[in-house]
């Protein structure tokens, strides 16, 4: 229950994060944060802060946020060295400041990544995990030809597997805190996605062939097994969907006519 | 002058089928020459551009996120509908057709609705084949679940997250199409403008939010789907940049804006609790299928929920809707739930809540089953309010949700603009004065993945063939130049007060006296406190930073100022519609069990109000609602 003993104010030290623009250097700058309550969310936080800034005439932090109730994937920073923060399963939107202590410094960075430039402040530029859809994250059926929904069974467990793995809000977290940068876990779950499907098998082989090699043209490292994006995955999709992309890719490269 | 919507005639069930025969065909090889611009990326844009791209058009698509995926689409939890009638339980298009009109109170287009409810069960079809994954029963079968206001199964749904899967499979096929390079993706791009040569819609101006660059798009036809303007509330289950600025802009290039008054506040949402909060987060309307909604007898109980006995508990909605029960249409969940609090009888710190109960549930299905449906509903619910529902009832309180008004559209979903379409939640056109739950997924995708297809031919080869415009014509430059001069004065105030404070109050504002209840002082004095707030705004409102770069502070200030002088409208418009009506609850217009009172003699009609300038009153026209079909009756859930 949240009841008035255990609510509480806090103050922060935040350490944030601030670049002007792409090409431009930048560097973390200190600000406080007053009397936040602790049922607030990170984010109501930021504005808090952000509403005195515009006040005192200075620049507010940019950061990305848009459902903030952790599902549109647009929200995400690196705080205290984990992305989304301290929280388990938890967007940055949907981390609320009862899990800070009074006086905590919290060191608030952009998600870094190679293939990820940063466009001001906390907002980087996300399209390349776009690309990696359109090289084929998709089934091919046009609006008109498809038959009645209910023609083609699915047991019940591979619908909630496939499921599982369509969860993936597309936040860029693993790629962030990947030592390599990879993408392995937002491809996976994709690819785990459609191919556990009958409707996603006729193009399973041409998919991985083409999201991955896509992977690679686009500056994502390569998956090491370091399983630092399950930990920190908003939504905890599992590793094993790095798993059933290895093994969806290779059998595209043995039986399939697909050029790789 | 009298307003047409262009309704085929003929039988109910046979007008689409008439229409789209009778509908002028583009040739195939004809469609790549035209170019079409859709804005918006949810359900209705996306499966709008995707399947305009499939069949040759050229689409430009443009949204504010950074990815097409995270419209607000994204967020809808509970499902959509489809008359299938899977569950052999008496459902049928007919039914669902006269469930949707019935629910919105008998002031929706009985066509546009059956067509709706015709094209719904194409709409699962085609989900399935993308790869969306639903709820699937043991042996392999679609599941269904019975929503809010409906007596049958007909919902579909992919655990909490449906929304999430038809967005994210929408966006699948626009990804192929854009990798296919039929379409072209403008992200973090705001619409600022309307283009119009000759009246027709020919075009965008948008403000690149990266650069700040203000660029000019042309085409033969624009297709807005920019959603619903909840917004204007400020608190409200909306994601934060759903706005009224492109519909608006439209509006004052003169499209009609349609019974703007009609907005729905949903029954089960997390409660407020400070200031600060920037948004408020809906609990699945799924989760009365389960929970039972209470309140303490008497007002004066104060006592923790598990210590009330069930003897001095009120059901009050199974109490007063017996064959209903806690499944009643949102208006009337939310409704009661106020009255329960105006009694006095409201839960929790702020005594604005009432309990969502899912004892019995776990008694009679035990927690797995539960959990396996609500699981991350619950888990959400434990983030935000720290309090686990497994073991205490939950807290709820309704929050502004879904608007029914938009943008006036045709039956061919077209404004009275040509060449102006509108789809999605942007436009007016299905649920008359409140939503069903779970038809709103259904209305985006049936108009961007079965409606627009069709209907756009039409026009092209119509009234709009001989058009051919590029961004050079003056009216380009015009419009621009006068997004440019707004953009400086908002820049140019230098005020003492944040944008977040004026949508604070103007949202207090709307939610006190055009809410859920409203009566004609209130609006009076509504109308009379946005126009000195807007009055305000412009003289006292800070905004930091300049035109030329990436600034959120800009961006939300140009959707605030739109959101003033809609709130007017919006006012107005509720001002001038003298009964009650689904979520338009008038309290000088109720029966005497305090239900909604319409006049159908009087009211039966579409408010369409056209923009005569920022300080003067709007012209209002009307669409007679005709209905030769269904009988109008005064609704009951008892
Ligand atoms: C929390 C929640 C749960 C819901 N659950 C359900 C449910 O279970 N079932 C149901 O049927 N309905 C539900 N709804 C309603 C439903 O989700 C929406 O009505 C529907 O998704 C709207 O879709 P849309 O395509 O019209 O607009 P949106 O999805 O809102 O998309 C709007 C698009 O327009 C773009 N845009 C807006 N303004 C501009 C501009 N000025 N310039 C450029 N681009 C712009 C945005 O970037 C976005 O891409 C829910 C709504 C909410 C808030
Ligand atoms: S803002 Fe949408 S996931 Fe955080």
């Amino acid at each position: 229950m949240t009841n008035s003993e255990t609510k509480k104010d806090i103050n922060l030290t935040l350490k944030v994060w601030r670049q002007k623009g792409p090409d431009v250097k930048g560097k973390l700058e200190t600000y406080q944060a007053k009397n936040i309550s602790t049922d607030m969310s990170f984010l109501e936080m930021i504005d808090v802060v952000n509403e005195d800034l515009i006040l005192e005439g200075k620049d507010p932090i940019a950061f990305d946020h848009d459902c903030r109730e952790g599902i549109c994937g647009m929200c995400g920073c690196v705080v205290d060295g984990r992305a989304h923060g301290p929280e388990q399963g938890t967007t940055l939107c949907q981390l609320h400041m009862r899990h800070f202590s009074n006086n905590d410094v919290v060191v608030v960075e952009p998600w870094r990544s190679r293939a990820f430039k940063v466009i001001k402040d906390l907002v980087v530029d996300r399209s390349p995990l776009d690309k990696l859809i359109q090289a084929g994250g998709f089934i091919s059926a046009n609006v008109g030809g498809a038959p009645d929904a209910n023609a083609i069974p699915i047991p019940h467990d591979t619908a909630e597997l496939s499921m599982d793995a369509a969860a993936c809000i597309g936040c860029g977290a693993c790629v962030a805190s990947c030592p390599n940068a990879s993408a392995m876990l937002f491809v996976g779950a994709k690819i785990s996605q459609l191919a556990l499907l009958p409707q996603g098998k006729p193009e399973a082989a041409k998919r991985a062939i083409s999201m991955v090699k896509t992977m690679d043209e686009l500056g994502f490292g390569n998956c090491t097994n370091e399983a630092e994006c399950e930990a920190d995955c908003p939504k905890e999709i599992s590793i094993t969907n790095i798993a059933r992309l290895n093994r969806e890719f290779l059998k595209a490269g043995l039986f399939s006519t697909v050029a790789k | 002058m009298p307003l047409d919507a262009k309704i085929p005639d003929g039988p109910l069930a046979e007008k689409w089928e008439k229409h789209r025969f009778e509908l002028k065909l583009v040739n195939p090889a004809n469609k790549r020459k035209y170019n079409i611009i859709v804005v918006g990326t949810g359900l209705a844009g996306g499966s709008a551009a995707a399947t305009l791209a499939e069949l040759g058009y050229n689409v430009k698509i443009f949204c504010i996120q950074d990815s097409p995926r995270r419209a607000h689409s994204i967020a809808a939890q509970g499902g959509i509908n489809a008359a299938k009638n899977y569950q052999n339980d008496g459902d049928s298009i007919w039914r669902l057709f006269y469930d949707t009109v019935k629910g919105g109170d008998f002031r929706s287009r009985e066509a546009n609705v059956y067509r709706l409810a015709q094209v719904s069960n194409n709409i699962i079809d085609q989900c399935v084949a993308q790869g969306v994954p639903f709820a699937r029963d043991y042996g392999g079968l679609l599941a269904n679940r019975s929503f809010g206001g409906a007596q049958v199964s007909r919902t579909f749904y992919a655990r909490g997250q449906t929304g999430q899967q038809l967005l994210l499979g929408a966006y699948s096929a626009l990804s192929r199409q854009i990798a296919a390079k039929k379409v072209e993706m403008f992200t973090r791009r705001d619409m600022l403008d309307l283009v119009l040569v000759d009246g027709h819609a020919k075009g965008i101006i948008v403000r690149n939010l990266v650069t700040g660059d203000i660029e000019s798009h042309a085409a033969d036809a624009v297709v807005l789907a920019t959603g619903g303007y909840g917004n204007a509330f400020n608190l409200s289950t909306n994601a934060m940049s759903s706005n009224v600025t492109a519909a608006y802009s439209a509006y004052k290039k003169g499209a009609y804006f349609a019974n703007p008054c009609f907005t729905q506040i949903h029954p089960t949402c997390i409660p407020v609790h400070g200031d600060y909060q920037s948004k408020l987060t809906l609990m699945s309307e799924s989760l009365r299928n389960d929970g039972r909604v209470w309140v303490p007898k008497d007002p004066k109980d104060k006592r923790s929920p598990g210590q009330i006995p069930e003897s001095e508990r009120d059901y009050y909605l199974e109490n007063k809707y017996p064959s209903f029960g806690n499944l009643v249409p949102r208006d009337v969940a939310s409704r009661n739930a106020k009255d329960q609090c105006d009694m006095g009888k409201g839960v929790g710190e702020t005594g604005l809540a009432v309990y969502l109960d899912f004892e019995d549930a776990i008694k009679r299905d035990g927690k797995d089953v539960i959990e396996k449906k609500y699981g991350n509903l619950f888990q959400m619910y434990e983030k935000i309010i720290d309090s686990n529902p497994y073991e205490t009832p939950m807290m709820i309180y309704p929050a502004v949700h879904y608007t029914m008004g938009g943008l006036w559209v045709d039956y061919d979903l077209m404004s009275n603009l040509p060449g102006l379409f509108v789809l999605g939640e942007a436009n007016f056109s299905d649920h008359g004065a409140n939503r069903l739950g779970a038809s709103a997924l259904m209305q985006g995708l049936a108009d961007g993945y079965f409606v627009i297809p069709y209907t756009i031919g039409g026009y092209l080869v119509g009234e709009g063939s001989d058009k051919k415009i590029s961004i050079d014509h003056p009216a380009f430059k015009e419009a621009s130049e006068k997004v440019k001069t707004g953009i400086k004065k908002l820049l140019s105030i230098g005020g003492k007060r944040t944008v977040d404070d004026f949508h604070r109050e103007l949202g207090g504002i709307l939610w006190e006296y055009c809410g859920m209840a409203r009566n004609d002082e209130g609006l009076k004095k509504a109308g009379t406190m946005i126009s000195e707030l807007r009055g305000e705004f412009w003289e006292n409102v800070s905004v930091s930073g300049s035109g030329r770069e990436f600034n959120q502070s800009l961006e939300k200030a140009g959707r605030v100022a739109d959101f003033l002088e809609f709130g007017e409208l919006m006012v107005r418009d509720a001002f001038s519609r003298k009964e009650s009506c689904g979520g338009h609850f008038n309290e000088g217009h109720q029966t005497e069990e305090n239900e909604a009172k319409r006049d159908d003699e009087n009211f039966s009609h579409v408010a369409a109000w056209e923009f005569t300038g920022v300080d003067s009153e709007p012209a209002l026209h009307k669409e007679e609602l005709v209905f030769e079909n269904v009988e109008l009756t005064q609704r009951s859930y008892k």
